[in-house]
């Protein structure tokens, strides 16, 4: 009749835990759709769906006279990987086009045209975009800029005419040289996954067992609530830890992001990031003792910051000063930039360090929390 | 047997224990001073209905529940400080069993094992006993889910006892749970205690249950009502019981009429007559139209003494029967009827439903006369609620014919016929945020009334039913007799032929359970046909006739007298409804247990 159980108790104790809770995950159909259907779904989605990128759009072009000057920079368009450009006799017929959505834009060349650029005089071009995207609208209007540039700097190297661009500007954008989305996106979603399985799925478990009456015939056992609490947290993690590889191998496989930092880190900072959640969803579950009111919590402060306000879609540094300071208590912001240093530039100690260290105090603060409201009482 | 054991130490030792909660009508005192023992060895039953604190003071007891104040020693432990310690010695099993649906049966076997540090070596031996018992030995593989409620319930104690505790709570276990499956459980639950002298405290709102303790504590309202033996118990009662029978009045008519007369404490109709429990040794004087009624002592039951101390002790507690003369607007309609009218509201014929290749209902044929009341028996999954869904046309079924009021239920419009049937199930069916007046108002207008006929008959039924003080009260924080009747209400504001009610009466304490069926026996006077499904036996009495069903069939059919009649051997001369339905059940082929 000792009272102080021994180590060996525990653990047989902290194995039956587990060894329920896996099975409960391995017989549960939602919790394996949330944990790896789920991600699958939103990697596709993300990765073939919503492209943030501007790639073969379809282009009016209006010639008013065909000039040398205006067929050399047609075809400098058709050339590059941006542009379909198709021609339209004039403009009534272009805007009807873009009435129609079947271009995005109508690059219209006026009659002056050719002797506008001999005679450095610059409104022989027009650009109308679709701002219905604002998007894309800003891409065409960005790639345009971009390809007129291009295409004057060639001529001017022939030595045709003098430039009339006293600065050259050559645009080179660093760590996402191919400027693909994609490339930002997926190690983006990594994090929003992880909230998915660490937060949601977690926060339902506990208020579960409240709703199904079990909570309360494991409350009359022997064990204690910090057996109960590792036997929830090291199945989920693993189950977190599984979601993550998944995200990664799609990633890097199916939609070639590179990655261009360890494997070491990564898994060291996600671990870290995945316990940050798993708090989170265990302080949900333990506050709620309701499934739905738990799973509403954790979409409203879990998942939605962790979608919007992470700097996964939308740049932290365009966001207003309130908003900006809003992202600083949320944990997959850090994750989100650990995780795009780690894939697109590699492991840089000044930017990983620092973030790992918050990740760390959120998680230390998390189970504090945890510890001190979780109680082994009904009520 | 504890009285001739020499004195032990208590199992457990209670002394002025206090719980309160805050609740939005205020504090609500669960337990109020709170003190008794329980002897090593014997089976205590806590009784009470829903509310009286049961539920509270066994969490106490298990150490997952604080106490206000009041000292408690379970097994020499403190509850409040040596929770971890008690544990390792406690067997406790809460409402609803406790169990992961998702394991199987050997799964939550071994949950329970691990976390209570039983060796493995030791487990084969341990768990042969406990399956055997309990019959789970086939099902190890099961998952526990796919049991049915017998089962479960037998899973949930076998689950309690896997660690052989010296002391054994169980909460309600019994509740919800056919007559066969209870009387199977406190075989194994008897046998526990004989053979490993195991204590065992048991919460129930059975009071036929009572005998199957060697000491009983009455709790309601958070207090001890009584304690003791419950031979003692019901000697107390004993001159106070009488059986009343009034030439040319039908006991459903006297009853109402007896529980208003002075220095009755309680009354119930009984088949040939009403049995009143009466303050004094005699009964007192009866009013002028009953001067030719008979009585004559008749020995009493646990339920008469549980009356007659709610009586005495808990002056004010006691609710007067509606029994107002007021007849809710039947009267005037096609369903009034006169006396020995034999016109067949529901007639159900060959009704058979399949669910893929199981059959829920097989070839079921009754009929159900207008102002009747029909009692529908049978264990879980007997097929009970499936008739219930084909009757109120929410499913179909595979064969066989339907008819309310003469009218096909399958090739005549379904709003139609639901306009002639009230309906309330187990769990009421109220919006608990509405107020009172809110639901009834929602319930009506569902079944198309308005305007000032609505206004009228809500007014009338909040009347009727004495819902009136409460009208703006939101329905969820009502007592549950209140809850009960309100769902009562409901189901009959829209004034309709039939009344279709499933297990209504589950969890609410005697003296909202006579005044509900007061009101329901009312409502079949003035010809509201009447089916109700019930798990208490002693309700069934109240029934004109019964049908016990088992697997989807009809087993036997007639007025409870005469299926007790069936059911005489000389072994046993007078049984129960209960013994009749535990003696056919038992003759039934064991069919596979599923869902």
């Amino acid at each position: 009749m000792t009272s102080q159980p021994s180590f060996m108790e525990r653990w047989v104790r902290v194995r039956a835990m587990i060894r329920k809770e896996s099975l409960q995950i391995l017989r549960d159909p939602s919790s394996l759709a949330i944990a790896i259907v789920l991600p699958v779904l939103l990697l596709l989605i993300f990765g073939y769906g919503v492209s943030l990128d501007a790639r073969h759009v379809p282009i009016a072009v209006v010639q008013e006279s065909r000039t040398p000057a205006s067929e050399g920079f047609v075809a400098g368009l058709r050339q590059s990987p941006w542009f379909v450009p198709r021609s339209y006799p004039d403009i009534h017929s272009a805007v009807a086009a873009l009435r129609r959505q079947d271009v995005e834009g109508i690059l219209w060349l006026r009659e002056n045209f050719g002797r506008s650029i001999e005679s450095f005089r610059t409104h022989g071009a027009h650009v109308v975009v679709d701002g219905v995207d604002d998007n894309t609208a800003r891409l065409v209007e960005g790639y345009l800029t971009n390809t007129w540039e291009t295409w004057i700097g060639f001529r001017n190297l022939r030595g045709r005419a003098l430039s009339f661009q006293p600065v050259n500007l050559d645009v080179r954008i660093w760590f996402n040289p191919d400027s693909r989305s994609r490339d930002f996106l997926v190690p983006g979603l990594i994090a929003v996954i992880m909230t998915l399985i660490g937060a949601l799925l977690t926060s339902m478990i506990i208020a579960r067992e409240w709703e199904r009456g079990t909570l309360e015939s494991l409350f009359s056992t022997p064990v204690t609530i910090g057996e109960i609490l590792i036997g929830k947290f090291i199945p989920y993690f693993l189950l977190g830890m599984a979601g993550m590889g998944v995200s990664v191998i799609m990633g890097h496989f199916l939609f070639e992001v590179p990655l261009r930092g360890t494997l070491l880190v990564l898994t060291i900072t996600s671990a870290l990031f995945l316990t940050t959640a798993l708090g989170m969803g265990l302080v949900i579950s333990t506050i709620s003792k309701n499934q739905f009111v738990a799973g509403q919590i954790a979409i409203v402060f879990t998942f939605l910051p962790a979608f919007i306000l992470s700097g996964f879609i939308f740049d932290i540094h365009s966001m207003p000063l309130f908003i900006r300071v809003i992202t600083h208590i949320i944990p997959a912001s850090y994750y989100v930039t650990i995780l795009q240093s780690v894939f697109l530039a590699g492991d840089i100690p000044g930017v990983i360090i620092p973030n790992a260290i918050a990740l760390f105090f959120f998680s230390l603060f998390l189970f504090t929390l945890l510890v001190r409201i979780s109680r082994k009482r009904i009520i | 047997m504890a009285a001739d054991s020499p004195p032990r130490d208590p199992a457990i030792a209670l002394r002025n224990i206090v719980r309160t909660f805050r609740s939005p009508r205020g504090v609500i005192r669960a337990l109020d001073d709170v003190s008794f023992d329980v002897a090593p060895g014997t089976i205590t039953g806590l009784i009470g209905p829903d509310g009286a604190g049961k539920t509270t003071l066994l969490r106490i007891l298990a150490g997952i529940l604080g106490s206000d104040s009041g000292q408690a020693r379970i097994l020499g432990f403190d509850p409040s400080t040596e929770a971890p310690a008690l544990q390792r010695h406690l067997g406790y099993m809460p409402q609803k069993f406790g169990l992961y649906e998702d394991l199987t049966v050997a799964e939550n076997l071994d949950l329970h094992a691990d976390l209570h540090g039983v060796p493995e070596d030791r487990r084969e031996e341990l768990y042969a006993p406990l399956l055997s018992m309990t019959a789970l030995g086939p099902f190890r593989a099961r998952l526990a889910g796919k049991l049915s409620g017998g089962m479960k319930q037998k899973l949930g104690v076998a689950c309690s006892l896997v660690h052989a505790p010296p002391l054994l709570l169980l909460d309600e276990p019994t509740v919800g749970v056919d007559p066969v499956s209870r009387r199977e459980l406190w075989e194994i639950l008897t046998r526990q205690v004989r053979d490993k002298n195991t204590t065992l405290l048991v919460s129930t709102a059975y009071m036929d249950e009572a005998s199957r303790f060697d000491r009983v504590v009455i709790l309601y309202n958070g207090k001890i009502l009584g304690e003791g033996r419950p031979e003692d118990l019901i000697l107390e009662a004993q001159g106070h019981v009488f059986h009343v029978v009034v030439p040319a009045w039908s006991p459903r008519k006297l009853e109402p009429f007896l529980a208003r007369v002075p220095g009755i404490l309680d009354a119930v109709g009984e088949e040939d007559g009403v049995r009143i429990v009466v303050e004094e040794t005699a009964p007192p004087p009866f009013p002028g139209e009953l001067a030719q009624a008979r009585t004559g002592a008749v020995s009493p039951r646990f339920e008469d003494a549980f009356m007659q101390r709610l009586a005495h002790g808990a002056p004010g507690e006691r609710r007067k029967a509606p029994s107002s003369p007021e007849n809710l607007g039947w009267e005037n309609k096609r369903t009034g009827l006169t006396d020995g009218a034999k016109e067949e509201s529901i007639v159900i014929r060959d009704l058979t439903r399949y669910f893929g290749s199981f059959c829920a209902v097989n070839h079921l044929t009754f009929s159900v006369r207008r102002g009747e009341i029909f009692g529908l028996l049978g264990a879980n999954g007997a097929g009970k609620t499936t008739t219930f869904r084909m009757l109120s046309g929410l499913l179909l079924p595979t064969s066989g014919e339907l008819r309310i009021d003469g009218q096909d239920v399958l090739s005549s419009e379904v709003a139609r016929i639901r306009g002639r049937l009230g309906y309330m199930s187990q769990k009421f069916s109220l919006y608990s945020q509405l107020t009172v007046r809110q639901n009834l108002t929602f319930f009506t207008s569902a079944y198309g009334m308005g305007g000032r006929r609505q206004r009228d008959r809500i007014a009338e039924i909040e009347e009727f039913f004495e819902l009136t003080p409460y009208r703006d009260e939101s329905a969820g924080l009502l007592p549950l007799g209140f809850r009960q009747r309100l769902a009562l209400a409901a189901s009959v504001a829209h004034e309709p032929s039939i009344l279709l009610l499933d297990e209504p009466t589950s969890g609410v304490d005697p003296v909202a359970r006579r005044e509900f069926w007061r009101t329901i026996s009312q409502l079949s006077l003035w010809g509201v046909s009447v089916l109700v499904t019930t798990h208490f036996m002693t309700e069934a009495e109240y029934c004109d006739r019964v049908a016990i069903m088992a697997q989807g069939r009809l087993l036997t059919l007639g007025s409870p007298a005469e299926i007790k009649g069936q059911a005489r051997t000389p072994e046993c001369p007078t049984p129960t409804l209960e013994d009749a339905f535990i003696g056919l059940l038992e003759k039934v082929p064991p069919a596979e247990a599923s869902a």
